[in-house]
């Protein structure tokens, strides 16, 4: 095992995939001569030149649908884009062509494109810059969507993507960049649509996915030394969602607190929250608990912004809650 | 009337009137409610898609447009059944009843929609010209928008990156005129749209979009130019006779406006063409005539007793491998296993 941090996860992941198929290439803002705008992309120009590391202007909507295009004639094309605020500029070409093509042409079609960049709240950032966008993507069929939460899922996740022969929206998180974890030396792909557990527990189950996973093991952390064992679900993967490892593990807790650092109304947390309520209703012993960001744009004040988001101390809150141990 | 011959001149004719009747008989299924939604007719525009169409190389070329799209997809050799199949929704359509009018699909003859988002095409093509060049195919990538979509964001970002990349595309603005309901002139800055290629440093040429034989010569230039690497902008001024859609009641223009353009008919400025170099024979364009009232027929007939889509197939066509679905699946469940208006299952 070697460590690493989620940023070079990532680009290793970039990196051995491009060494296998010369149909990759990565396009985006600052990719190339820049290494990346938070340095993803770190010497892939160097090694696989210009034909296949692409500096694109800044028109995220041109340069995601020039990415479709490609797809659906023959490429593996990763679009970085610089974060996925600026990705709403191009929801068009993702909802309506990478998602819609191979259903509107009878399954002719095939569009295996990756789409990533950081997604999330960062920090002093204000509204614009500071936006977890998830259900965007997931709420459309067609494509898939995953959050990896630590290095080693990073780089096994990106490299399933790639590989994908639909498209993927990849949720990172610029405050996990970063982040070291151990990565496997080996060439390891971690697949889509399979949920981890974090940590093992019998008392709550805690789902969450992307950067606040680590608030879910901090909680967790801190509810074991008050004598309470909770259980950790890292999705990994929001689209398709792994149902049975959640159901599974609620239907020995009896007791689930949904994390998402979305704003709550048509999140996945709020899906997955339902979800639960629907499939283990009789084995539940509390309602299903959900901590979500506050339902307001995000302030610039650091000690605003950090009070709009999910945190450790409002996990356990809530694991209290469905515990009724709450003070 | 440069390079061309009898037996082109006929082939063209021939092309351009497979569409018109195709699209007289979508109009009369439309009226008879057997196609339903949105149907965007081709008619009057037939020079612009046949005369690209004589010069792209459908083995290595690519054509993309967006939903006024069953001349294109005729022109570029699809098979009529399938395509009236699909207008009328059923399993032996093009896209399985999936896509229905605005969206024809056949990429073995390079043909990749039928895009329903105005102007959203363009950026794809794009990226379609992008992976030619970058497998250097020797192909090149034709699409078509209209002049509503010229305004899009997406037409100016994607010609600007055809031109830094210079990327093998063609960029082919049909002027027809109207968009939706409204006039071209009174939602542009410019009053000719190849001007717009020079903001991007490509060579920009309007065409007489009625003039098929013209269409035809500057879409063989255009080709040239894409294959070496230099993207070019054609406005091909041309004219709709039906609605925007068939639900268009028309009232922005009048009647005289269509007549007048209807005396500028591409078939009938071919057939004068050729008429007066004494190409012309009677009984060959009525045979030509009445095989295209036939092939428009036998594509009623073949989408008529086409079976509809079984419901199981909503949930294919999505994702390539294990399909997967959010939530449950209660679509075969909640509808009637017989389809009411067919009595099939």
């Amino acid at each position: 095992m070697a460590i690493m941090s989620y940023r070079e996860a990532l680009n290793r992941a970039m990196d051995e995939e491009m060494e296998h198929d010369a149909s990759v290439v990565l396009m985006g803002e600052e990719v190339a001569e820049y290494d990346g705008a938070y340095k993803v992309s770190r010497g892939l120009l160097e090694k696989f030149g210009t034909e296949r590391v692409l500096d694109t202007p800044i028109t995220e909507l041109g340069f995601t649908g020039l990415g479709v295009g490609a797809a659906i004639a023959g490429m593996r094309p990763i679009v970085e884009w610089m974060t996925h605020n600026f990705a709403l500029l191009a929801l068009d070409q993702v909802v309506n062509e990478a998602a819609k093509l191979r259903h509107m042409s009878g399954g002719r079609l095939s569009v295996p494109i990756v789409f990533r960049g950081p997604n999330g709240p960062a920090e002093y950032l204000s509204s614009q810059h500071s936006q977890a966008l998830a259900s965007y993507w997931v709420h459309v069929p067609g494509l898939k969507v995953v959050a990896p939460s630590n290095p080693a899922d990073a780089y096994g996740l990106l490299k399933s993507a790639i590989r994908d022969d639909d498209p993927v929206v990849v949720l990172e998180s610029e405050m996990l960049y970063s982040d070291k974890g151990e990565v496997p030396d080996e060439e390891t792909l971690v697949p889509i649509g399979k949920a981890a557990i974090a940590r093992a527990g019998t008392d709550v189950t805690i789902v969450a996915f992307g950067r606040p996973v680590k608030y879910a093991l901090e909680a967790a952390a801190l509810l074991e030394k008050r004598g309470v064992s909770a259980e950790v679900i890292d999705l990994r993967s929001l689209r398709p969602l792994d149902e049975g490892t959640i159901m599974e593990s609620v239907a020995r807790t009896g007791r689930a607190v949904v994390v998402d650092e979305s704003w709550p109304a048509a999140s996945v947390g709020a899906y997955v929250a339902h979800r639960i309520a629907v499939e283990r209703f009789d084995s539940l012993d509390a309602p299903v608990e959900f901590v979500s960001s506050e339902d307001v744009p995000m302030p610039y004040n650091h000690a605003l912004e950090l009070a709009v988001q999910p945190s450790a101390g409002k996990i356990v809150a809530a694991a209290l809650r469905a515990l009724y141990l709450e003070e | 009337m440069s390079e061309w011959n009898i037996e082109l001149g006929w082939k063209l004719r021939n092309d351009m009137v497979r569409i018109r009747r195709f699209e007289e008989k979508a109009g009369q299924m439309y009226g008879l409610r057997k196609i339903g939604g949105f149907c965007h007719l081709y008619n009057g525009q037939e020079a612009v898609a046949v005369g690209f169409s004589s010069t792209v190389d459908h083995e290595r070329d690519y054509v993309l447009t967006g939903y006024r799209d069953h001349g294109h997809a005729l022109a570029a050799g699809m098979e009529p059944d399938a395509i009236m199949a699909e207008l009328f929704g059923k399993v032996t359509g093009v896209s399985r009843g999936k896509g229905g009018s605005m969206h024809l699909f056949d990429p073995a003859r390079g043909f990749l929609g039928g895009n329903g988002i105005v102007g959203a095409q363009i950026p794809v093509a794009v990226g379609v010209a992008f992976a030619q060049k970058h497998r250097k195919s020797g192909g090149a990538t034709v699409v078509f928008f209209g002049d509503g979509a010229i305004h899009q964001g997406a037409f100016h970002e994607a010609l600007n990156l055809a031109k830094i990349w210079s990327l093998p595309v063609v960029l082919v603005c049909e002027n027809n005129q109207w968009g939706m309901g409204t006039n071209w002139k009174r939602v542009s800055a410019v009053d000719d749209f190849s001007l717009m290629a020079s903001a991007y440093g490509v060579r920009g040429e309007q065409v007489d979009g009625m003039d098929v034989l013209a269409v035809k010569d500057a879409a063989t230039r255009a080709l040239d130019d894409a294959r070496a690497g230099r993207p070019v902008l054609i406005e091909a001024r041309t004219y709709r006779y039906k609605g925007h859609s068939m639900s268009d009641p028309q009232k922005y223009r009048t009647r005289d406006e269509v007549d007048e353009y209807r005396k500028q008919d591409p078939i009938y400025l071919l057939e004068e063409k050729m008429k007066a170099a004494g190409a012309w024979d009677e009984e060959r364009a009525l045979a030509q005539d009445d095989a295209a009232d036939t092939m428009a027929a036998d594509a009623v007939a073949f989408a008529e007793s086409s079976p509809e889509p079984a419901l199981h197939t909503m949930y294919e066509d999505i994702y390539s491998q294990d399909p997967f679905f959010m939530g449950r699946r209660d679509g075969i469940h909640a509808m009637p296993s017989r389809n009411p208006a067919t009595g099939r299952a």
